[in-house]
């Protein structure tokens, strides 16, 4: 019969449309402002520097290695190193960034810098309504507006931050363990002749604690090449 | 002297489409069609000469989106084009992924572990889905049946991209694939939350088929429409779901049998006519085997790694030489040229899209049919002008 397949096809129609008011599963679509889905929690947008502790100037896990900034596949990243060095979450002295500078307007969520990063010091946020009025200016981000503290990271990522949390502390076990031998090794070295400076004891421990991570090592052995 | 007669012939038989005379009744009509048409899927331009209603001359204009994605990437190091090729088919990432980790395993000889092979077939399979039941969509909101149909295959799609952000963290833009396995893995509850999706969608494409299927007016439209004989789509290098609706059995999937696509069991569908109505239906038919392959793909899947332990993802310099690796994407094959020169960059960048190549003989399929069906006939080819201008 000619008209057959339309009726059908309207049936369907039909059926959806009664369904939406029955079935949840056929209403798909929320009012957005008022109504939210629940987030996703491997979802990334934009990348954020951690900190550990309370003061985020103090407590940034970032060395200023630069690795992010040369893998950044739009460029969108700017960091200057230090001259001087702070002790950093280890308690050993590092370079830390100057300034650090994302123009997430450039930004494409890409995830590669967290990716490369041997520090676990940048990680991806999920706050997305970053609507601004400054064209210019408001969409680039420095070091303080992009540190955010590892509580965040627990908070929008609770199982990628327990991971790394755990890798963390592994890493500091071991380098206090080092950093330990190190310190007896020079101590010893130190009875032995005299004429040693100390400061030897608190630099040794810095190039082991670096590599401690399967990630860090890769990199090294990447940046020889 | 008769043979090079009879050669000119021949090449102009193989290299120009038939020629439409006009009637010689009024004037032609030169009507640019697009970069701001409706139905242009994004920037195009079709400059169409009428005699009436009948198409007599039909120019494609490219270029509008060129964003030099090629130039980019060599560049860059290879890492970093990956989540530029998300970008070339925004529509199926998963897939370009795919193409580009398969030509740099070429190049540096990488192995890939058995869950990463089959975690790159469920995602390729649930990509495939999407992006034919999008195409039908759009192919029949280019009829004038506007949003109903297209979505319905969206309503399906949000279920797959929603699958697609709790694995990588992005709906669309995934960059999830490596050199050497995926980014990340995929948990239990991942895939029990994929096998549930899966079971359904054939009541999805029973739906969606009771909706078009048997349309009259839909197969007044295409029926008879846009006809692309087989043989020119093969001078033409055409791939994909247009080629086998025009009826020669090509996928790639079973003539390279790339990753691990020699255990799954599933058909190849052929159309006959190759016609709007052939390419429309064989669509459906490839949804149909793709949810055939998942299910099988999400019983045998194994434990073990997704990243081989020795892979690098950065700092690595492949040795001087080439590689293509190609993949049967949702819209033909998708192949990826790399040269490398030992350094840290490829020498030469290449991509081969399965949209553009797809897309040069729009000509002959509209010559002489009426200007309402060239919207159509174009919306049939499936394309995405992200990857035809890259």
């Amino acid at each position: 019969m000619l008209g057959e397949g339309i009726l059908k096809g309207l049936a369907e129609t039909a059926r959806n449309f009664a369904g939406s008011y029955v079935s949840a599963e056929r209403l798909t679509t929320v009012q957005y402002p008022e109504q939210r889905i629940a987030p996703i929690e491997a979802t990334r947008d934009f990348p954020f520097l951690v900190y550990d502790g309370d003061d985020w100037e103090k407590g940034l896990r970032c060395v200023a290695c630069q690795i992010c900034e040369k893998e950044c596949p739009p460029k969108c990243i700017y960091i200057v190193k230090s001259t001087d060095k702070k002790p950093d979450a280890l308690g050993k002295m590092q370079i830390y960034p100057a300034r650090f500078d994302i123009d997430i307007s450039v930004c494409m969520s890409c995830q590669i810098c967290v990716e490369v990063c041997p520090f676990e010091a940048i990680k991806m946020d999920t706050e997305f309504e970053l609507a601004t009025t400054d064209r210019f200016g408001g969409l680039l981000l420095d070091r303080e507006e992009l540190s955010k503290s590892n509580e965040h990271f627990h908070k929008i990522h609770p199982t990628e931050a327990a991971e790394v949390d755990a890798r963390l502390a592994e890493e500091k076990v071991k380098a206090d363990a080092k950093a330990k031998a190190a310190a007896e090794a020079a101590a010893a070295k130190a009875a032995g002749a005299a004429a040693k400076p100390a400061t030897v004891a608190t630099e040794t421990p810095a190039k082991p604690a670096a590599s401690g991570t399967e990630i860090a090592a890769k990199t090294t052995e990447g940046e020889k090449k | 002297m008769a043979v090079a007669e009879n050669k000119t012939e021949k090449l102009e038989g193989w290299n120009r489409p038939p020629l439409i005379e006009p009637d010689g009744e009024g004037e032609l009509l030169e009507v640019a069609m697009g970069p701001h048409h409706p139905s242009t899927h994004g920037v195009f331009r079709m400059d169409v000469a009428l005699d009436g209603e009948r198409v007599i001359r039909l120019k494609p204009v490219f270029g509008y989106l060129h964003r030099n994605h090629e130039k980019l990437a060599e560049g860059m190091t290879y890492l970093g084009s990956m989540p530029f090729t998300d970008r070339l088919d925004y529509m199926c990432p998963m897939t370009n992924n795919w193409a580009y980790a398969i030509a740099v395993e070429k190049l540096t000889g990488q192995e890939v572990p058995e869950r990463a092979q089959y975690l790159r077939v469920i995602v390729g399979e649930l990509t495939r889905i999407v992006n034919h039941a999008s195409a039908v969509g759009f192919l029949i909101q280019e009829m004038g049946a506007s949003g109903t149909p297209l979505m319905y295959a969206f309503k399906e799609r949000e279920k797959v991209l929603d699958l697609f952000e709790s694995l990588t963290g992005a709906r669309m833009m995934v960059n999830y694939m490596r050199f050497g396995g995926c980014r990340v893995d995929a948990t239990a509850a991942w895939l029990d939350a994929t096998r549930k999706v899966v079971a359904g969608l054939p009541k999805f494409v029973g739906e969606f088929e009771a909706l078009l299927t048997g349309n009259e007016i839909l197969m007044a439209r295409t029926q008879g429409v846009g006809i692309l004989r087989p043989d020119l789509a093969v001078n033409a290098g055409v791939t994909g779901p247009m080629l086998r609706a025009s009826g020669v059995n090509y996928d790639i999937r079973k003539v390279d049998r790339y990753g691990i696509y020699d255990r799954f069991n599933f058909r190849v569908p052929l159309g006959d006519h190759g016609d709007v109505y052939d390419r429309f239906m064989i669509r459906f038919l490839e949804i149909r085997e793709s949810i055939k392959i998942l299910e099988q793909a999400l019983k045998d899947i194994p434990g073990g790694p997704v990243m081989d332990s020795k892979a690098k993802i950065r700092g690595f310099r492949p040795k001087p030489g080439e590689a293509y690796g190609r993949i049967e994407a949702p819209k033909g094959e998708l192949g990826f040229y790399l040269i490398s020169d030992g350094g840290p960059n490829p020498y030469r960048y290449r991509v081969r899209p399965p949209s553009l190549i797809n897309l040069t003989i729009l000509e002959d399929m509209c010559l002489g049919q009426n200007v309402a069906d060239v919207v159509l006939i174009f919306g049939s080819v499936d394309i995405v002008l992200g990857e035809v201008d890259r």
